[in-house]
């Protein structure tokens, strides 16, 4: 199935902490990404490379006929990137997360928010990097075979044969024979690389380079 | 980590390239035809040649490379100083994940005391009737039916001694076709055609680590024969694609810059360090046909002995290594672990090198060939880490009374009266946490 980017719009992270923040001496363990889109986008998939974000949570706000206001559902609630947030497995891992991992429909989605949280206080800071989204593509348009090619037609009347001319079966089970010596010596080929490593006999080499 | 070992690939560079200016040597030249004659002749007695090797130093030593590993740094992580639950107390200061013992004890469950070992329950105390006779009838039987992930799970429990260079073929897949036998022929011709500096190091390193070993002297010149054509595969090149690390390359004389003309150096991409023959060594007691042994060394390196002395944080990495035996030591022996910090002893200057050289020259043959056999079994480098630790623990009575590094450095100086598989499974499954 084809995938096709969704323009949007990915706005910088906002860290949430308690109190007030310019005396606050605590780095922040959660912070929140919003993701808006231009047009009304039905979701497929998102992907991103992590960056030392142990959870993550989801949650969308879906396009709702005129007149009713939308509200923000939870759609991944604490998906785990990383099992142990104070070592360093999962933290640059490249994450891709599918429609049907979510929890609710994602067909209408007018915005989107990520919300990452790292317990651990080890890391300095954490996000989330290239972050993409992308929607279901067209669909590849649906052959239809010629009806001869599905439904071969047996029992055709033999063309006469004409003289002078070998029997068309034997030709044809001689043929396939060689054919298949043919493909038997192909098979036996081996895969050992001749490994040459010099340049038309010459290797002389004088210094190594730092490129 | 990347970072970390594209640098320290470049100082291996600039360390050849001065040596190599120093010494107006280049760094690979064509033989000429009465050398190579010369050489053909004397192809199976290379120990006997005695050439001016005093002015070749090996590119870098294991503690040159424990030096890298100690700084290395995440540039997100909190290296404050003050102290934190999580402050590193070892010499690793790089958070990956490791296996604590329960762990481990599920990862080697076929250590425990409840199965049979060879190594332990081989003894001359224990009736061979008892495990020893149906082990090597179970052997027998896998090799009859040359199935290459039975023997994997078989020799997690030992192999004996008569099957195990079968058996270890067996696991590494190594089946002797006459092409590998022409295959090996062609490195040779390679060998004799083209004169290489990594040759000279080779040498160098044989004559300083193999030669001088009481086990190893005798097999000299079978360390020649598959180290030079090593050094000239380029099917080697092959695992870089699963390898941090990248090959060196150099262009032809004359033509710097021209992409035709760039070519690996040494074929195979790997620079040899000081201590690398010890690799080759243990297996000659295997295999005697220089090309069987060649494919196993081969295998062997590229699937296990990389991972030694690369950057990366793969779990049998040699980082991974470390801070697993610097956990394992800090969390089941914090009083040794204590001590041995206090008296600028930290353990992993001792305990290193025996990892990087995954242990051989350090323990007596039949036990690290014992060992081996489980690094094969298990597919993973982590029991070098776990003997290491038990190692510490089962002379940690010695280690609490000095007070030197180099006093600590005698009492582990001498490992080939040790047992390893005992070792092993009292350090897992015996020892009261």
């Amino acid at each position: 199935m084809s995938r096709v980017l969704v323009p949007c719009h990915v706005k910088s992270t906002v860290a949430l902490q308690v109190g007030d923040m310019r005396t606050s001496q605590g780095r922040p363990g959660v912070l929140v990404v919003d993701v808006t889109f231009p047009n009304v986008a039905p979701f497929e998939e998102i992907t991103f490379k992590n960056y030392y974000t142990a959870f993550l949570s989801i949650r969308v706000r879906h396009h709702t006929p005129l007149h009713t206001p939308s509200k923000w559902v939870t759609c991944l609630r604490d998906h785990c990137l990383m099992p142990d947030p104070h070592s360093e497995e999962g933290a640059q891992e490249y994450v891709s997360l599918f429609k049907h991992q979510m929890l609710c429909d994602m067909s209408r989605v007018l915005e989107l928010r990520l919300i990452l949280r790292q317990p651990s206080p080890l890391w300095l800071s954490f996000t989330v990097e290239e972050l993409q989204i992308y929607q279901q593509g067209p669909k590849s348009p649906s052959l239809t075979f010629p009806k001869w090619l599905s439904h071969p037609v047996s029992n055709e009347q033999p063309a006469p044969r004409l003289e002078g001319l070998p029997d068309p079966s034997r030709v044809s089970s001689e043929v396939q024979q060689m054919w298949a010596l043919t493909e038997m010596i192909r098979a036996s080929h081996t895969s050992t690389r001749i490994g040459r490593f010099d340049v038309d006999g010459c290797y002389d080499l004088n210094l190594l380079s730092y490129t | 980590m990347r970072k970390a070992q594209g640098s320290w690939e470049k100082r291996i560079l600039k360390s050849l390239n001065s040596m190599c200016t120093e010494l107006s040597i280049p760094l690979a030249r064509k033989r000429p035809v009465g050398e190579q004659k010369e050489l053909l002749n004397k192809w199976n007695e290379m120990g006997t040649d005695e050439p001016d090797l005093s002015l070749f130093r090996p590119v870098y030593a294991p503690k040159d490379f424990l030096e890298v590993l100690i700084n290395l740094r995440n540039p997100n992580y909190e290296n404050g100083d003050s102290l934190s639950f999580r402050t590193h107390l070892g010499l690793i200061q790089v958070p990956l994940k490791v296996k604590d013992i329960p762990e481990l004890k599920e990862c080697f469950v076929e250590l425990g005391l409840n199965t049979g070992q060879l190594g332990i329950d081989d003894s001359t105390q224990v009736p061979p009737e008892l495990f020893e006779n149906e082990h090597v009838r179970i052997g027998q039987k896998v090799l009859v039916q040359q199935d290459s992930a039975a023997a994997q799970q078989y020799i997690r429990q030992g192999s004996p001694t008569a099957l195990r260079a079968e058996l270890w073929a067996l696991i590494l897949n190594i089946s002797s076709q006459p092409e590998d036998i022409l295959y090996y022929e062609q490195l040779k011709t390679n060998v004799i055609q083209h004169d290489l500096l990594v040759d000279s190091l080779i040498y160098k390193d044989v004559k300083l680590t193999a030669s001088n070993d009481d086990y190893y002297f005798v097999f000299e010149d079978y360390l020649y024969q598959v180290l030079l054509c090593f050094s000239r595969d380029t099917s080697v090149l092959s695992h870089f694609a699963y390898n941090s690390a990248s090959p060196p390359k150099s262009y032809i004389r004359g033509k710097l810059g021209l992409e035709e003309y760039a070519v690996f150096y040494p074929p195979n991409g790997v620079i040899p360090f000081h201590g690398f023959s010890m690799y080759v060594a243990p297996l000659c007691f295997l295999y005697h046909e220089p090309y069987k042994l060649y494919q196993i060394f081969r295998e062997m390196y590229v699937r296990f002995f990389f991972r030694l002395h690369s950057i990366s944080s793969h779990p049998s990495g040699i980082v991974s290594l470390c801070l697993l035996f610097e956990t394992l030591l800090q969390t089941y022996l914090p009083q040794l672990f204590y001590h041995l910090r206090e008296i600028g002893a930290q353990p992993l200057r001792i305990s290193f090198k025996w990892m990087v050289r995954a242990f051989s020259g350090y323990l007596a043959t039949d036990q690290l060939l014992l060992l081996w056999d489980r690094i094969l079994g298990y597919n993973s480098l982590e029991i070098l880490a776990v003997l290491a630790a038990a190692v510490f623990a089962f002379r940690a009575v010695n280690l609490m009374e000095v007070t030197s590094l180099a006093a600590a450095e005698a009492v582990l100086a001498d490992l080939s009266t040790l047992k390893v598989m005992p070792l092993l499974q009292i350090f897992l499954f015996a020892t009261v946490t």
